[in-house]
């Protein structure tokens, strides 16, 4: 138990816990900008393991882990397409066309997975990049600034999507549309058209979300591969109060209660390793209970759009 | 944000011509034909669900015409939605107000359009630009509060300044004075009148007949859907436009007093907190007897609300008891105290008195569903309900084409007729009623004014709180008037004059008033 924590382990969980926020914050973020205008994507896990897949096929296929992140970003894209279709344009209950989405997504990646590559196969993956003079401080820089590409960039997406939302012409509109439809409509505003961006956005991050896991995490593809990862992603959204600052706080929360747990086992720590794959789930459950803020919640989350009523 | 140089190009004339416009089993809008000038106000009359709000509705893209023709100094237009409205210089200020209440006054104004600094927000500008309309017409408003700090009045005003800085030069204000006070009427009447002076031309939809006739230079009236006819406001009387409204003749009412009984509803030491942390009720005493109805007037946020809230059941208070025949019901339920024989009807009858998905009929039965001659043992009596409705509809002239329809496609003064019907169509021993008459029609407003008087007869207590002062004397055997949260007096009917109450209104207690006369 004692080694448990010994400085060289706390840093090795702490860069985990760095690299493991990675897909939360790209999905999540993601999921940020939908629920704003109002829709709840529950796809998210299915989109993340379709960008999971492609990104991989694609670097196996070529190598190219630029064209891998292109096709993830893609095909996030298509899929936030369906889903704004259904759930703006057919207007269907957003519930069950996110889960539905979520089955197609982890239906097709299997399917995929099982009839072009078949074996678990690794890949070459995005290459740790140390930041020059801040990587050598001691610890902080293992922890910090010795990651890959796409981790700092899920990192510097926090920022990015705070300035969007609270400081641009189209965060003020996807915002008014969540909270209040109607009156965006008023002013003119397309209701629909900002829900399909809004939801799109989202779905892409969702893509690449998937991409960062199999392209720079894992390395590697297999069936379910998120293992309900998106879920939490979707959790973390209500944890963070819709704002990127809460959610990079809760997925820190999340990544660090992970890493633990993968240390745990890697050191033979004694403990049922089921009941430590449950932690961070039982922590989603006990944040929602705690954190949620009803307060902040889109007062048009999850209600379709028709003009006309008085 | 580019604001529009105010009023880059000018409307001169809007015509509207033949206008038809169908909602499933409604002709809402019957070959209608108006027009609007610079300069000049318009007030469009009409009962409830004539299709006043519908026809503006079009005017400003938000419902396509079945047939007729919009021209804007001649030239016809075809709106595809609010932005081809706003685009040609029309402005709408809505019977609902459109604002979103997480997002501040220049969030609200701002949104939508393009910035200076695309794709930055440019807010301080805005902000800037908000100050010079807020000078220029008289509408005091702190661009950087948040709308939910806003009341009612403030709101109307961002409303107004969203119009404005579009550069709108037609505007429509749908029922504006619905949800105002007294002086916040007044305000507004000023600010409308800067704007006829700088060119505007405005649209003003009223159920009031002396705002209309103070306010406008011509009036048309609708009835169901079509146009009755349309007059200079020069030297129309209340009576003519009561005729073309409603078709018949509608006289002022003149209640005489009753024969009180006991005391019913007893109030004392009353104290409570408001929503805004402040002391909102320090220390009511009231006490009305069967047979009387106690008017509650006073300027809006001195405490009326959070009195009736606390009778009804729906506020803690602090300090105090209430008393109802007699028994203590200060710490009762909602359910105890309706049992009791308590009514309440809800001053935000939209929020807190109706379900906008349900239909007439079962908004009509909500609380009345398991009565025993709506049900058949655990049944519920479908066939006696929809009677009921029918009679309901009937009675009230609710514009609805049938008892299944969802209460969101009537218009706003049938829901209010229809949450009023109700809860009148009980004898209750006390009713506390919130603005009554609130967006209702003429018709209607006499209808429930008569409603209240046959309670009243039949030895109901009844306080009555309005921001209608005229509904208040002519309704009430005594008048209470509020001031800070405390009853600064209580006058009888027919002791003092308009002016004397609207002094108490403002702080100054009667004898006061009455020494400086004698003085
Ligand atoms: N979206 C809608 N769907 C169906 N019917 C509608 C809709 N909007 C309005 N109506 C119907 O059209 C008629 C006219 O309604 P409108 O709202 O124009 O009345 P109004 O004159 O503004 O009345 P009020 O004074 O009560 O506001 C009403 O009978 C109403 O029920
Ligand atoms: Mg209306």
């Amino acid at each position: 138990m004692n080694e448990l924590f010994s400085l060289a382990v706390i840093t090795g969980i702490l860069t985990s816990a760095i690299r493991l926020a990675t897909p939360y914050l790209f999905a999540a973020v993601g999921e940020a900008f939908a629920q704003s205008s109002g829709v709840v994507n529950l796809g998210v896990d299915g989109i993340m393991l379709v960008g999971a897949f492609v990104a991989f096929y694609v670097t196996l296929q070529t190598g190219n882990l630029w064209l891998a992140v292109l096709a993830a970003a893609l095909v996030g894209l298509l899929m936030g397409l369906l889903m704004s279709l259904i759930s703006v344009t057919l207007k269907a209950e957003q519930g069950i066309s996110g889960i539905g989405l979520y089955m197609f997504g982890l239906g097709l990646s299997s399917l995929l997975f099982k009839l072009l590559v078949g074996t678990v196969q690794t890949i070459d993956g995005f290459k740790v990049i140390k930041i020059p003079l801040l990587g050598d401080i001691p610890m902080i820089g293992e922890i910090f600034f010795q990651h890959s590409l796409p981790v700092y960039a899920a990192f510097l997406l926090v920022p990015v999507a705070w300035w969007f939302l609270e400081k641009t012409t189209w965060g003020l509109k996807i915002k008014a549309v969540g909270q209040n439809p109607a009156a965006a409509d008023s002013l003119g505003v397309s209701v629909d058209k900002v829900r399909y961006f809004s939801v799109c956005l989202g779905s892409v991050l969702a893509g690449l979300a998937g991409a960062s896991l199999s392209t720079a995490l894992v390395n590697l593809f297999q069936e379910n591969l998120t293992a309900g990862l998106g879920f939490i992603a979707v959790a973390l959204v209500y944890f963070g109060g819709w704002k990127p600052a809460g959610i990079l706080v809760g997925a820190l929360l999340f990544s660090t209660v992970n890493a633990f747990q993968l240390w745990m086992q890697v050191l033979g720590v004694n403990i049922s390793s089921d009941v430590a794959v449950m932690l961070p789930y039982l922590l989603t459950i006990a944040a929602l209970v705690f954190a949620t803020n009803r307060v902040r919640q889109p007062a048009a989350l999850n209600k379709p759009f028709e003009r006309g009523e008085n | 944000m580019t604001t529009p140089a105010n009023l880059q190009k000018r409307i001169q004339r809007v015509e509207m011509c033949d206008i038809v416009k169908r909602f499933p089993g409604v002709l809402a809008n019957n070959k209608v034909c108006i027009e609007v000038n610079a300069g000049e106000v318009l007030a469009l009359l009409g009962e409830n669900g004539a299709g006043k709000s519908t026809l503006m509705r079009q005017l400003y893209g938000l419902y396509r015409p079945d047939g007729g023709q919009i021209l804007i100094d001649g030239q016809p237009q075809v709106f595809h939605s609010p932005a081809d409205a706003i685009a040609a210089g029309i402005g709408m200020i809505h019977q609902h107000f459109m604002l979103v209440p997480t997002l501040t006054v220049a969030q609200n104004v701002a949104l939508g359009l393009k910035s200076s600094r695309e794709p930055q927000l440019d807010l301080e500008r805005v902000s800037k630009r908000i100050q010079e309309l807020a000078q220029a017409y008289g509408l005091k408003v702190d661009p950087e509060a948040y709308v939910w700090q806003l009341s009612v009045g403030e709101q109307q005003r961002v409303e107004i300044i969203k119009a404005l800085y579009r550069g709108a030069s037609i505007i429509i204000l749908d029922e504006p004075t619905a949800v105002l006070t007294p002086q916040e009427v007044n305000d507004l009447f000023v600010t409308l009148k800067r704007m006829t002076q700088e060119g505007h031309g405005l649209v003003f939809i009223s159920h009031k007949l002396h705002e209309v006739m103070a306010i406008s230079d011509r009036i048309a009236v609708l009835r169901d859907g079509q146009m009755i006819g349309s007059r200079p406001a020069k030297g129309v009387t209340r009576d003519d436009l009561v005729k073309m409204m409603v078709g018949r003749e509608v006289k002022p009412l003149a209640p005489q007093p009753l024969q009180t009984g006991p005391v019913c509803l007893g109030i004392s030491g009353l104290r409570a907190m408001g929503d805004r942390g402040t002391e909102a009720l320090r220390g009511v005493d009231l006490e009305i007897h069967a047979s009387e109805i106690v008017g509650v007037a006073g300027v809006s946020g001195n405490g009326q609300r959070e009195l009736a809230q606390c009778l009804a059941g729906l506020r803690k208070n602090t300090a105090g008891t209430i008393q109802l025949n007699g028994q203590d019901i200060t710490q009762a339920s909602l359910l105890e105290r309706m049992a009791a024989g308590q009514s309440y009807i809800p001053e935000e009858r939209m929020r807190d008195g109706a379900i906008r998905e349900f239909s007439v009929q079962e908004n009509l039965f909500l609380r009345d569903h398991a009565a025993p001659q709506y049900t058949n043992g655990i049944f519920l009596n479908f066939a006696r309900m929809a009677a009921r409705t029918r009679e309901v509809i009937q009675q009230y002239s609710i514009k609805a084409p049938g008892g299944d329809t969802p209460i969101k496609n009537l218009s706003g003064g049938n829901i209010q007729k229809l949450i009023m019907a109700r809860e009148l169509s009980r004898q209750p021993k006390a009713l506390i009623a919130a603005q009554p008459t609130r967006g209702v029609d003429i018709g209607a407003t006499e209808y429930i004014h008569q409603r209240l008087l046959e309670q009243r007869a039949n030895g109901t207590a009844i306080l009555l709180i309005s921001e209608d002062l005229d509904e208040i004397r002519t309704l009430s055997d005594r008048i209470a008037v509020m001031y800070e949260g405390q009853i600064i007096g209580i006058v009888a009917r027919g002791e003092a004059t308009v002016e004397q109450i609207g002094l108490m209104m403002a702080g100054i207690p009667l004898q006061e008033t009455r020494a400086k006369a004698s003085a």
